[in-house]
């Protein structure tokens, strides 16, 4: 739970991206970085340009204009699959898992391992299920058995079969979705804890929320971003829920608003 | 928190057992198949049914729809459906028959001919499917149409006739026909005639011979078929990426799934299949009808439906539709051996269908925990 450990160039690091959509300016002038082993929370209510962010992090929009740096040099994402070599793995809100098949079958979807020659070239289904408990067991879940359906796990653990997924199929940085919008409060601490879990294996960790307190719970930094702009970059300790919330909503109403309410939002 | 865990799951593994079977898409036809049995066995056992020649009767009939219902049944797991295999199967008929018959060509180019073809218009399936986005329902549906409007207008403007015989003739000697016309094992069964293990004919020009004389091709191809799809979808990456196209086809292109090339091939594996029911047919009726295969498409569809698969995708088993296409054939074999009117199989067949569809929507909702 300390500040960003090790070196001081981070994985990716995108500055000053504008995303203009004809007249609309979507995004106007964002500025956030992800350090190894770092969680950095981006906040922001609805319309204020999470989704088009993450858009442009997954190399699925290209920026208007702005850097994208990977590993301190200017890199180009032409589509999500760059982005995607280049480790930057998104676990997007309906999560790709198919329900009635069984979490390993999931988990390997695409990337099937296989043994044996050619037209006797068969699914390792011992090796993928042995590897498919062992990474759930790591996040903290303990699945009966490999061959169980997706469809039989909770909302959120299904997150954590997806970041569990997206890690071990090389992620350096880990774009997160509003993993915690749909879950209770049960779950929502099952994925926070997955999230502080895959920090500690040095994965840069890009949380997106507007949920304050759940960012709070995991962040090391936390970036505001209001109508397409960020409001600034504040370090774990700096911020307090209270002035983050408000920086979200944009100042006074929501103050007063949280005075009538009783400090419950 | 952890102790919880440990709990509930210690709770779910002590059902675990009558859950797993549950939730196996086979359980209704294996059900099916024993009720089925036992009830001709006490019904019918004294028809003749369960002699030698019974058995063989209803094991072609089953042989027959399990080779059109495991082409079926892929290619529904993959999430879409084929109406046209009935068509396809009078088309193929015609072909072979056409290009050996009428026009003179060796038998084995007729074959081949006709399979070439039917793997194109399953291509051509496919291929639409895939680029208009149309549901399958309605693509196969115009190319059922089609095929069997090509298949009596080639017939008719080639030979005057929808019925063209004299296959039997050319295909006599042929390496390929065999494949699709004759019988293996025969020493086996002659040997265990003289020994009189089995049944053999006591007078006649015959006498002396077993009177079941071989295992027919058609029921090597159904096995052959069954084994070589049942091993490609519980056991290949390619089966994975089958139920992954079925399950939910977006997220499997988001893995990098090759959800269009998977689905097309399914396409011409039914096609395949269809050619090789008719291939068979050919051989064994010596000639080719444009009206064969009527319904056949239905046929096929209901048996992966008893057999366990969702008409979603996603879910099935190829061994339940070969259980589903041997219920199919011991019902209807059985009615006739049982002298039950026979009209009364498609109330069994409505009936039976209903049935396993309410049973498949409950085992879906039981696995994905739906309400």
């Amino acid at each position: 739970m300390s500040t960003p450990d090790s070196s001081d160039t981070p994985i990716v690091e995108l500055r000053n991206i504008e995303k203009h959509f004809g007249s609309v300016i979507a995004l106007a002038g964002v500025t956030v970085s992800v350090h190894p082993g770092e969680c950095h929370c981006l906040l922001g209510d609805n319309g204020a340009g999470k989704s088009t962010f993450i858009k442009t992090m997954s190399g699925v929009h290209a920026p208007t204009s702005g850097e994208i740096l990977v590993d301190g040099k200017p890199a180009v994402f032409r589509n999500a699959r760059s982005a995607i070599e280049a480790g930057i793995a998104t676990v997007y809100q309906d999560l790709a898992m198919i329900p009635l098949m069984s979490v390993t079958r999931n988990f390997w979807m695409g990337r099937e391992p296989v043994r044996g020659v050619w037209p006797f070239r068969f699914f390792d289904a011992d090796l993928a299920g042995e590897i498919t408990m062992q990474e759930m067991a790591r996040m903290g879940i303990n699945l009966r058995e490999p061959g169980q359906a997706v469809g039989t796990l909770s909302g959120g653990e299904r997150q954590t079969v997806a970041i569990a997924r997206a890690v071990y199929f090389g992620a350096r940085v880990l774009i997160l979705d509003e993993p915690t919008s749909a879950l209770g409060v049960r779950q929502t601490s099952n994925v926070l804890a997955t999230i502080d879990r895959v920090r500690k294996s040095g994965v840069g960790v890009v949380f997106i929320t507007h949920n304050v307190r759940h960012a709070m719970a995991v962040g090391d930094r936390f970036t505001v971003l209001n109508r397409g702009k960020t409001l600034g970059t504040a370090n774990r300790g700096e911020v307090d829920v209270n002035e983050l919330q408000d920086m979200m909503a944009g100042g006074q109403e929501m103050a007063s608003l949280e005075g009538s309410l009783g400090g419950t939002v | 928190m952890s102790d919880s865990v440990t709990q509930s799951d210690e709770r779910v593994r002590e059902m675990s057992t009558l859950r797993r079977w549950l939730i196996r898409p086979e359980l209704g036809s294996i059900c099916g198949t024993i009720l089925v049995f036992a009830f001709f066995l006490a019904v019918a056992n004294d028809s003749g049914m369960f002699s030698g020649k019974g058995v063989m009767n209803w094991t072609l009939v089953s042989a027959q729809f399990a080779i059109i219902a495991v082409g079926a049944c892929l290619l529904m797991i993959a999430g879409e459906f084929d109406l046209s295999v009935g068509s396809m199967i009078g088309f193929s008929g015609v072909v072979i028959a056409l290009m050996s018959v009428t026009w003179g060509f060796p038998m084995w180019i007729a074959i081949l001919t006709a399979f070439a073809v039917a793997l194109v218009v399953g291509w051509l399936n496919g291929y639409l499917v895939i680029k208009t986005g149309l549901p399958s329902f309605i693509v196969t549906l115009a190319f059922l149409y089609i095929l069997r409007g090509l298949t009596i207008f080639l017939s008719i403007s080639a030979t005057n006739k929808t019925i063209i015989g004299g296959v039997r003739d050319h295909a006599e000697g042929d390496w390929l026909a065999n494949l699709f016309g004759g019988k293996i094992l025969k020493g086996l069964f002659t040997w265990m005639g003289e020994n009189g293990w089995i049944e053999t004919f006591s007078r006649g020009n015959r006498a002396g011979q077993p009177v079941i004389e071989g295992i027919p091709m058609l029921v090597v191809w159904a096995i052959v078929l069954i084994v070589f799809s049942h091993v490609l979808l519980t056991k290949t990456r390619f089966g994975n990426w089958i139920f992954a196209a079925g399950g939910d086809a977006q997220a499997a292109r988001y893995t990098g799934v090759p959800v269009n090339r998977v689905k097309i091939l399914m396409f011409m594996f039914t096609a395949f299949c269809a050619t090789v029911f008719a291939t068979c047919q050919v051989m064994e009726f010596g000639s080719a009808a444009a009206d064969r295969g009527l319904l056949k498409e239905f046929e096929a569809i209901i048996s992966v439906v008893i057999g366990g698969a969702l008409l979603t995708g996603g879910y099935g088993s190829v061994v339940g539709a070969a259980l589903g296409a041997l219920i199919f054939g011991v019902v209807q074999q059985g009615l006739f051996f049982a002298n039950v009117e026979s009209s009364l199989f498609r109330v069994f067949l409505g009936g039976i269908l209903l049935l396993a569809v309410i049973l498949n929507t409950y085992i879906r909702r039981m696995i994905t925990g739906e309400r």
